[in-house]
């Protein structure tokens, strides 16, 4: 079955398209979950969809509107800085003001609605090789920037008083990692949609931090959590016929809340 | 040559002089208290002494030279740890982050290093905490570990901001052990923080006390009398010393314990086993 399944041109591009963006997704994703930002990740998504929309107004790939929009929310929203309290407000506020423009410009272009569903809950099905290319070298950036940033990034995620003092530039790692969860946001939702990115960005991440207290471990397995999610999601739609999405977000789901059952509970009586 | 020399310095925040026109020196291998009421200045003395915050008059000398950010010869412990109550990466990890955290790229450790740290923890006596993770660990547990990484990398000088802080009286005391213990075997000048006197009287050489803007750096005879801390308050205070301890009152009331309890709002811990003496 898993061969007759791969027979497909459709198939093989959704299983690389998926994997490409499942293993970005994952590896972001743990630190979005380390840093307690995934309301941000999530604002990004929907800020995404008013520069989708968008673009496809001006005759744009979607996909660019997608990506332009994110990183410019992603740096415009790190450098407007630590306030946590008030920060959360100011996402809320300006996410829904970015959806009411997504559909201000839908209500100018009203033949798009297939797109939009695909925006909104992605359509991995639909991948086309191209897409894939463009996918890759969006991936590629978007892991050298982590790289690059990967280790001031982890002492001010941990510790940002005592790396403020040892000379991390806070404002620059912060404002950078949203412009690099902004590139993942816009790869996954390539897959799962806008609505769906926490489901490879947040689930996989969060139940590898569960399972395992190291760095290393912790990332790796996300990332290969986050894969065989989407791999399983794809091939379970394939037999099922449900919606990918829907699958990968049932087991991103399945997957957290089945180690948070097993871990908490012993992690509590210790505290 | 004095460790840290601060001359007619006056240190301000958003146009507020915390500190005005303060001259002092600290000598090597001294241990100081630092000690006053909230707000007068503890934790910007230190920021100021990292290179964090310049002065907005006068001169600050480090080893001799203007403070400098990311300093080596400097461990610091600062207050506000905002550890996230969900944190489950491991102890040895996270003290790990520090070091060289600083620089790009992708974190590894040379061999020496992950010796280092497993040296440190040992001597700390937080060496099963390497493996366990945050999230898991009681208040004192975590301050072990993070004084474990402040003596990292074998510094001169220890800037502790309020390390005692929701700790018990079993672990303050332990806190304060161990950092006399190593600062007397390195010779490490420490600035230590707290807010009760008491605890720390035993361990220290001179207490640097702040208050309205001002210090006053001597032994704990020469500055916890009536005049210099009524002049550092701000109000009416008594010292009074019975059995050992020093008890400084305003109004008949324990200053240290309204200061302390306080500051209990700021504290975000889930620690157990706060005193409420």
């Amino acid at each position: 079955m898993a061969i007759a399944m791969l027979e497909y041109d459709f198939m093989r591009n959704a299983f690389v398209a998926a994997g490409v963006a499942a293993v970005v997704s994952g590896l972001v994703g743990y630190f979005l979950v380390l840093r307690g930002q995934t309301f941000a990740g999530h604002a990004l998504g929907h800020i995404g969809f008013t520069g989708a929309t968008g673009a496809v107004l001006l005759g744009i790939a979607p996909i660019w509107g997608l990506v332009g929009f994110t990183v410019a929310a992603g740096i415009g929203m790190g450098l407007l800085g630590e306030r946590i309290g008030g920060r959360d407000v100011a996402i809320g506020v300006v996410l829904a003001l970015a959806l009411g423009f997504g559909l201000l410009f839908l209500h100018y272009y009203t033949a798009f609605a297939t797109e939009v569903t695909a925006l909104l809950f992605g359509n991995v099905l639909a991948v086309e090789r191209s897409t894939i290319a463009t996918l890759t070298g969006l991936a590629v950036v978007t892991l050298a920037g982590l790289a690059a940033i990967m280790r001031p990034l982890i002492f001010a995620s941990l510790q940002p008083e005592l790396a403020e003092a040892k000379g991390v530039p806070l404002r620059f790692v912060s404002t950078a990692f949203l412009a690099i969860v902004a590139l993942a946001v816009s790869e996954s939702a390539q897959i799962v949609g806008i609505l769906l990115v926490f489901a490879l960005m947040v689930g996989p991440p969060a139940t590898a931090q569960r399972l395992v207290t190291g760095l290393w471990s912790g990332m790796a397995l996300s990332a290969a959590l986050a894969l065989a999610e989407a791999w399983a999601g794809i091939a379970i739609a394939y037999q099922t016929d449900w919606p990918v999405s829907f699958c990968i977000a049932l087991l991103s789901a399945l997957g957290y809340f089945l180690t948070r059952g097993s871990v908490l509970p012993r992690a509590r009586t210790k505290r | 040559m004095n460790v840290i020399e601060l001359d007619r310095v006056t240190l301000s925040i958003g146009g507020h002089s915390v500190l005005i026109d303060t001259s002092l020196a600290i000598k090597p291998g001294e241990f100081i208290g630092v000690l006053g009421p909230n707000g007068a200045g503890k934790t910007t003395l230190m920021r100021a002494i990292l290179g964090l915050l310049p002065p907005s008059a006068g001169s600050i000398q480090v080893f001799g030279r203007p403070p400098q950010r990311g300093d080596r010869d400097i461990g610091y412990l600062p207050q506000v740890r905002t550890v996230l109550p969900d944190l489950r990466v491991r102890g040895r990890d996270f003290i790990a982050s520090s070091v060289h955290g600083e620089r790009w790229g992708v974190p590894s450790l040379k061999r020496a290093e992950r010796v280092m740290i497993d040296d440190m923890l040992a001597a700390a006596g937080a060496g099963d905490l390497g493996r366990r993770p945050l999230s898991e660990m009681s208040g004192g547990e975590r301050q072990r570990l993070l004084l474990a990484q402040a003596l990292l990398g074998e510094p001169r000088l220890l800037l502790l901001d309020e390390p005692l802080i929701s700790l018990d009286y079993r672990y303050q005391e332990a806190v304060i052990d161990l950092v006399r213990r190593f600062a007397r075997e390195r010779n490490i000048t420490v600035l230590f923080s707290a807010h009760e006197l008491n605890a720390l009287i035993g361990a220290l050489d001179r207490v640097l006390y702040l208050g309205n803007g001002r210090a006053a750096l001597g032994t704990v005879e020469e500055v916890v009398t009536a005049p210099v801390l009524s002049q550092l308050y701000g109000a009416d205070i008594n010292v009074v010393r019975a059995d050992g301890q020093i008890f400084v009152l305003s109004r008949g009331r324990s200053v240290e314990h309204a200061e302390h309890t306080h500051d209990e709002s700021h504290d975000h811990g889930h620690d157990h086993g706060h005193r409420h003496a």
